[in-house]
């Protein structure tokens, strides 16, 4: 042992206590700028949405309306966002956590599992124009399927996916071994183990980890645009026709010269906004209902 | 309901690292049997394998034999799921499933395993509880998450949790380690009445407690750092305490070493 013991009580200095109000006045601030786009952008949109945020605009479409007209909503958009998005987490869930399930138990970092990984890491980079370029490329042009809602959905699945995986296996990991022995030493299989004890336990964190990838994807533009193309009419089969999403609503109203038209752009990135923030809410809800910390 | 295990020539590995060697031993029915030594020589490595737990570790296997009445666990076509459900096991650290409520977690091993009448399953959890001695502390909380208990109380939870699958076998990984010594005296006392019932064997450090509870003892010990661990003496607890035949038994047990 090496030591040193100083045989008196040590006073804090002068010099560490200014040091130690100067960082923490430093954390403050950068909190603080942190929060200033956040609350900005939020109260922009708030302030310029809320102008048109009426039933009219939640029901209608812009089906005869032109960009100099009042009136017309984004119906239509709000339909086509929720299908998309529904469909592409109906893709990419099941994928995303069926990898994650296989990287986290079966994997064992063997090579394929570090090679899954690899590749996950290589999809979180792929641009979302790329994404949507892919689907444009083989699924409409190559094997000559219309637009649709579904290549959206799919365009966007590819967004999705890695997300979903990483947050899942992150989550998956978090689950102590103790708990995975407990339930083997009651001679319960590894597969049910997975579903019944393991699954569970990571729940709260897989759902919040899918609401992200959600609350990402249906902002994309770029891919949908591509896809989806769009239209002024509500088209509820996302499998045939051209569809509209809200994004893409956004982007259409905002490039017109109207103000009419400018404010319809405004709440529709008010609806997306609140659209993304209800999802969450039903998400946290579910997972509050399946979580037995509650007590009954 | 009570089995005998017996073991003979048993080796295990993880990886290539010899984890414990040559060891063999008979576990009587309706007995506690204690191992015992110091850290690292590989007691719980072979409490594992006597339920097929070892293997649960990537990399690591088994060679020998442990016959269960008779018959070969590691025999080519045994399922290990079947050993667990015969086997059961209690673990050093209290491990109640945080999803499940209290009943929840007695009943995992039924339920789990396959659909069972709910009039049968309040049946079982209640009678399990009891067993464990829990049933008065817990009967009118029954749906409040088992991660709520103290300690103890979950560590008794783990037990009805274990015995609730009516195991021939109950093996016990240092179970009192993490807990205070009224708890402790709860768990021995369990351990008493368990063994009517159950073949017990039980991993402790505290010597106190090897002495008090078990019927036989197993002194493990390692020739050296990274050296596989052996069985340097078994036999009857009051023999090994008293006037044990190996002179490293004798300085383990006195406090001379480990």
């Amino acid at each position: 042992m090496t030591t040193t013991t100083t045989s008196t009580i040590q006073h804090i200095s002068t010099g560490r206590r200014v040091k130690d109000k100067l960082v923490q006045g430093l954390v403050y601030l950068a909190f603080g700028l942190a929060v200033v786009p956040l609350v900005s952008v939020l109260w922009l949109v708030i302030q310029n949405g809320l102008a048109r945020f009426d039933m009219e605009f939640l029901t209608h479409s812009m089906r005869n309306i032109g960009a100099r007209d009042a009136g017309g909503g984004a119906y239509h958009a709000i339909v086509g966002t929720l299908e998309q998005v529904l469909l592409a987490s109906a893709i990419s869930v099941p994928i995303g956590l069926l990898t994650a399930i296989y990287l986290v138990e079966y994997g064992n970092g063997g090579r394929l599992s570090r090679a899954i990984s690899f590749f996950v890491d290589v999809m979180t980079g792929i641009p979302s124009v790329v994404a949507g370029l892919f689907i444009l490329a083989f699924w409409i042009l190559v094997l000559g399927m219309p637009f649709s809602g579904w290549a959206g959905a799919m365009a966007v699945s590819i967004l999705m996916m890695p997300t979903v995986v990483r947050s899942a296996e992150e989550m998956l990991r978090l689950v102590p071994t103790d708990l995975r022995e407990a339930s083997y030493a009651l001679g319960v299989a590894k597969w049910r183990t997975i579903v019944k004890v393991v699954l569970p336990t990571a729940l709260t964190g897989i759902i919040t980890g899918v609401m992200l990838a959600v609350a990402r994807v249906a902002g994309e533009t770029a891919p949908v645009l591509l896809t989806v193309f769009f239209t002024d009419s509500i088209n509820f089969d996302p499998f045939s026709g051209p569809q509209m999403s809200l994004p893409l609503y956004v982007f259409d109203q905002a490039g017109r010269p109207n103000d009419t038209a400018i404010d319809r752009a405004w709440t529709g990135a008010l609806t997306l906004i609140l659209i993304v923030m209800l999802l969450n809410l039903v998400a946290r809800l579910i997972a509050w209902w399946r979580s037995p910390a509650r007590g009954r | 309901m009570s089995k005998q295990i017996q073991v003979s020539g048993l080796d295990a590995y993880y990886g290539a690292h010899k984890a414990i060697e040559d060891v063999s031993m008979t576990i009587e029915p309706r007995s506690i049997t204690a191992f015992i030594g110091p850290s690292g020589c590989g007691k719980s490595t072979f409490l594992r394998t006597l339920n097929r737990m070892h293997e649960v570790i990537p990399g690591a296997r088994v060679e020998g034999k442990v016959l269960l009445d008779g018959e070969d666990l590691y025999g080519s076509t045994v399922a290990p799921v079947s050993v667990r459900r015969m086997i059961g096991m209690v673990f050093q650290r209290p491990n109640p499933f945080p999803t499940m409520s209290i009943y929840e977690n007695v009943a995992a091993g039924l339920r789990l395993n396959g659909r069972v009448a709910k009039s049968q399953l309040d049946g079982i959890v209640e009678e399990s509880l009891k067993g464990a001695n829990l049933w008065n502390e817990v009967k009118d909380r029954l749906g409040k998450p088992g991660a709520g208990l103290s300690g103890g109380q979950q560590q008794r939870l783990c037990i009805a949790r274990a015995i609730a699958v009516k195991p021939q076998v109950l093996l016990m990984d240092e179970p009192c380690s993490a807990l205070d010594p009224i708890s402790t005296l709860a768990i021995e006392d369990l351990m008493a009445k368990l063994k009517d019932e159950f073949t017990i064997v039980i991993v402790t450090h505290n010597m106190q407690q090897a002495a008090r509870v078990s019927d036989r003892t197993a002194f493990f010990n390692l020739a050296a750092q990274g050296k596989p661990g052996k069985v340097v003496e078994m036999d009857e607890t009051s023999r090994m305490f008293t006037n044990p035949t190996e002179k490293a038994t004798e300085d383990y047990i006195t406090g001379r070493f480990g």
